[in-house]
Formats: C-alpha cells, structure tokens, sequence
C-alpha cells in the first residue's frame, strides 16, 4: 500500500471517528455511476465527511474542487489534495481566455465523478445561499451525468469558522434522488429548483 | 458453592469466561432455533431488537474478554473509547453554541483522557475529586471566555452533565477492575461482571414485570413503564442474583446481597433518569429514526451502567474502610 492511500485510510477514519460521518442514501443507491454530486457548504470539513460517508471503492474516482492559489501553495497542501483525495484545481481568478469549469470538463470527460458546493462560499448557519452557475453549464454539457443533491447536517458545530481541532459530533450526509435539467429550463430556475432540493433533504432523518 | 473459592485465581477466572461464553452460545442457540418459526411482525420486531441487544452483549463479553486477557491498560483503553463515544453521542444531541467549543474540546481531549489515566494509574484519591471539583470550575471558566452570555448556564450545566455521567461514571468500570482490595488481589474483573451482571438482571427483570403488572406509571409525562413495584422487582432479583455470585466477590453473602441490591437500583433508577432526558432532547430512542445523526444508541446500553458504577464503587471502598 502507498503512503497516499494509508493516509487517505487513516483520514477516514479519524473522520469517522469524530463525527460517526454517516451517509443516508434517501433517495438514490451509492452506486458506480458517473456523479455530479452537490451540497451545503458550512465549513471545511464538509468534503472530508461526504468522502468518508461514500463506500471505499467510490472514494477513488470521487474528487473534489480546490482553489489552485491556497491548495498549491505548500508541498503538504499540494500532497494532501493531489496525492490523497486527487483534486481537481481551479483558479479563483478569472482570466478572459480561460473557462473556469475546464478542468471540471476534463475531469468529467474522463469519466470521474465530482462533488461541488454550488454557493461558491461556506455560508453561515440557516438557509444556503443562493446557488452559483456552474452546476447549471455542467448539467447542460454533460445530460448523462447523474446531479445527486445532498446534505450535510451538524458539521458546523464541527468545527466552526475559525477553529482548527475538530469537536467529536455526529454528523450525516442525506444523499436525494437524481436530478434533471428539464429541456429549456432557465438557469436561474433551475439553480433554485437544485437549491431546494438540497433544502428539503433537511427534514428527512 | 464454597468450593469454588478455594480454585487459583486463574481458573476461577478461566471458569468465569466459561461460563460466560456458554451461556451466550445457549442464549444464541435457542434465539436462533425460534427464527426457524414463522413469526408474526409484532413478534419479529420484539425478535429483531432482541437480537441487536444479543449481538451488542456478544460484543460487549469479547471486550472484555480481551481487555482481560491484555490487562489494566487495554482494559482502560476500551472504557475509553466507549466514554469517548457515549459522550459523542451525549454533545450531538444536546444544545451547545460556538462559544462552547473550547470547553467541548477540553472535555474530549483533556478531562477524558486525564481521567481515565488516573483510573489506570490507581491514583483513586484524585480520580474521585478531578472531575466533581476540577473540572466542574474549569469548564464554565472555559466556556465564559467564549464571550457568549446566552444560555450560559443552560449549556455549562449540559456540558458538565454529560461530563460527569459519560466520563465519570463510566470511568469508574475500569477503576473496579484495578482497585486493590484486601485478599482480593488481581480479581477486579469479577466485580466488573458482577455489577454488569446485576446491572442487566435488575433491568431486565424489572422491563418484564412492569409489563406484566401493568401498573399505575410513577411519572407518566417520562416512562409509561416505570413502576415502584417493578422497580422494587427488579432491584430485588438484583440482590438475590448477587447473593448467589458472593463466591466470585470479596463480600460475604449478605453483604453481596446489599451490594447487589444498591447497584441494581440506581441502575434502573439511572436508566429512568436518561428516559426523561431523551424526552427533552426530543428523542425516544439514542439510536432509533428520529435521532439526528444516525447515533448508534450505545448511551442507552451503557447509561444503567454508568449511574451504577460511581455508586457501587464506592459502596465497596466504604465497606473496606479503605481511604
């Protein structure tokens, strides 16, 4: 076994140790599928859990999104998301000739699944924010991908805003039903239509 | 039973885990031999929840079989891990606030560990005054430089409950196994079995006779079941269970008797207690669909035990004079 994946082991484990990471599979099956799968975004740890919450063999061809800037800069930050979790980078500054979902595409031509935080931030407790485009122009280049909506519950009192060490709190990932974008909806309805589903995993236990 | 006294250490031991061993594959056996029936789905469900209590209590005797088999510090080591995992399920579902994350991190990381060190380096003068006067300061002092006035004493009090049931208590198995008595050396485990064993006598009996008897609930609006008579029930076939374990404890009969009779009540009494808790965080039970989390409902198997422990631990230093 590599160091990488010890250590990716080890993480799920001390993920699952301290917050039980439990996923609930409402309304669709953890199942080899291509996925596009997004969710509140409350803190930093919100990805580690969804990861540590997908079954072992999903956890390899599940990646997330980094910021190029931040996750780039040290050998350690740059071990940890290309080596453990295999992370797709994007540049949080827009340049005019690039498309910032690029790598997104080319991740999701090769036949990974993603997970995003469509509210682009980490929002404070209460509703999430409204959601960012992007879910909107992958779902439109890639109609075969399944959008699987979920949400994570408790992982703020986790770790809040600003703390480093993790409290032990249970926490859980709900994954809903798949998601379609319906032939000429608008972006605007349709990233509502996809907030919402996210929203209404909430009351489901 | 005399006889069995006069065995070496070792094979009383040896016998204990027998016995023990051999009543679960019979227990097992003959659960299983009912599934070959066809059940109706009332009767399925009382099988189903009967089996995952088996399941847990197979789990349970391995434990404590190889915490044994390791010693002092294993067996430490897993009391632990299970407080450390009933007080992750205790904070999830009570109500704390960012302020408190310090204080929480303390319990788990500080308080916790501390005391199980205590418990496993036979410090017991500390151990039993650490938490109940150290910790009992330090947490609200922690918790007020969150600078977060709402609530304060609501959640002070909350953290320092679970603190004191999930830690505390259950610290105290641990410190039975390694509490030396006199003419009593390296036998710990048995009182651990023995309080185990009296524990789950008095609250099964006494789940049985309040349904049975059917009488008037003490306090509704908590448990619809909890009765004094089966209450007394149960403390009762406590006591006669720990008579008839005397041989495998440093008590003479009566005494065992008394002892058993002590720790049965404030276990069922303990396990009434966290009924009316669940009632306030709104759950019926820690593990049950409406939980939040998906907790896996070990505060309910060890919560009897965890009242019992601190109580019966000290009944025995008592009894001993012991200082």
């Amino acid at each position: 076994m590599k160091l990488a994946e010890a250590a990716g082991l080890f993480l799920a484990f001390l993920a699952r140790l301290i917050t039980g990471a439990q996923g609930h599979w409402y309304g669709c099956p953890p199942k080899a599928e291509q996925r596009i799968y997004f969710a509140n975004h409350q803190s930093h740890f919100d990805w580690v859990l969804i990861w540590a919450a997908l079954p072992g063999d999903l956890r390899a061809v599940t990646r997330p999104i980094a910021a190029r800037d931040y996750w780039t800069s040290s050998p350690l930050k740059l071990w940890i998301t290309r080596e453990i979790f295999n992370s797709i980078y994007v540049s949080r500054q827009r340049t005019d000739d690039q498309d910032p979902l690029e790598p997104l595409a080319d991740a999701l031509q090769r036949g990974d699944s993603l997970v995003i935080f469509p509210e682009g931030t980490r929002g404070s407790q209460g509703d999430p924010q409204p959601f960012k485009s992007g879910l909107y122009h992958l779902a439109e280049q890639f109609p075969n991908v399944q959008l699987i909506p979920a949400w994570i519950d408790n992982v703020q009192r986790v770790m809040p805003k600003g703390e480093v060490v993790p409290v032990p709190i249970l926490c859980s990932v709900t994954f809903g039903a798949p998601l379609q974008l319906q032939p000429g909806e608008d972006k605007r309805v349709f990233l509502e239509r996809a907030r919402e589903a996210v929203v209404a995993l909430r009351n489901i236990h | 039973m005399g006889a069995l006294r006069n065995l070496t250490i070792g094979q009383q031991v040896g016998l204990l885990f027998v016995a023990l061993f051999g009543v679960l594959v019979v227990v097992t056996l003959v659960a299983f031999s009912r599934t070959l029936r066809e059940l109706t789905p009332d009767q399925l469900e009382t099988h189903e929840q009967f089996h995952r209590d088996l399941r847990a209590t197979w789990l349970g005797a391995v434990l404590f079989w190889i915490s044994w088999a390791l010693g002092a510090v294993a067996a430490t080591l897993l009391f632990g891990v299970i407080s450390f995992l009933a007080l992750r399920e205790f904070i999830t579902l009570t109500h704390t606030r960012r302020a408190d994350h310090r204080s929480l991190l303390l319990a788990f990381f500080g308080v916790l560990p501390l005391q199980f060190v205590l418990a496993g380096s036979r410090h017991f003068d500390l151990f039993t005054v650490f938490i109940p006067v150290y910790v009992f300061f330090a947490i609200p002092v922690v918790s007020a430089f969150g600078n977060d006035p709402q609530r304060f004493l609501e959640r002070t009090a909350k953290i320092q409950w679970g603190i004191m049931v999930c830690i505390y208590g259950m610290s105290h198995a641990p410190a039975l196994l390694l509490v030396d008595l006199p003419g009593y050396a390296d036998r710990g485990a048995f009182l651990v079995l023995y309080l185990v064993v009296v524990v789950a006598t008095a609250q099964i009996v006494q789940e049985a006779a309040s349904r049975r008897l059917r009488r008037r609930p003490v306090a509704r609006a908590i448990s619809r079941s909890f009765s004094w008579r089966a209450w007394l029930i149960g403390s009762l076939s406590a006591a006669f269970v720990g008579a008839l374990l005397y041989w495998a404890t440093p008590f003479k009969p009566i005494p065992a008797l008394l002892m058993g009779c002590i720790a049965g009540a404030t276990g069922t009494l303990g396990e009434f207690v966290m009924k009316a808790l669940k009632r306030d965080a709104g759950v019926r039970s820690w593990a049950g669909l409406a939980s939040v989390t998906g907790a896996v409902g070990l505060l309910d198997r060890v919560a009897p035990l965890c009242f019992a422990a601190p109580v019966f631990f000290h009944a025995v230093r008592w009894y001993f004079g012991l200082r």
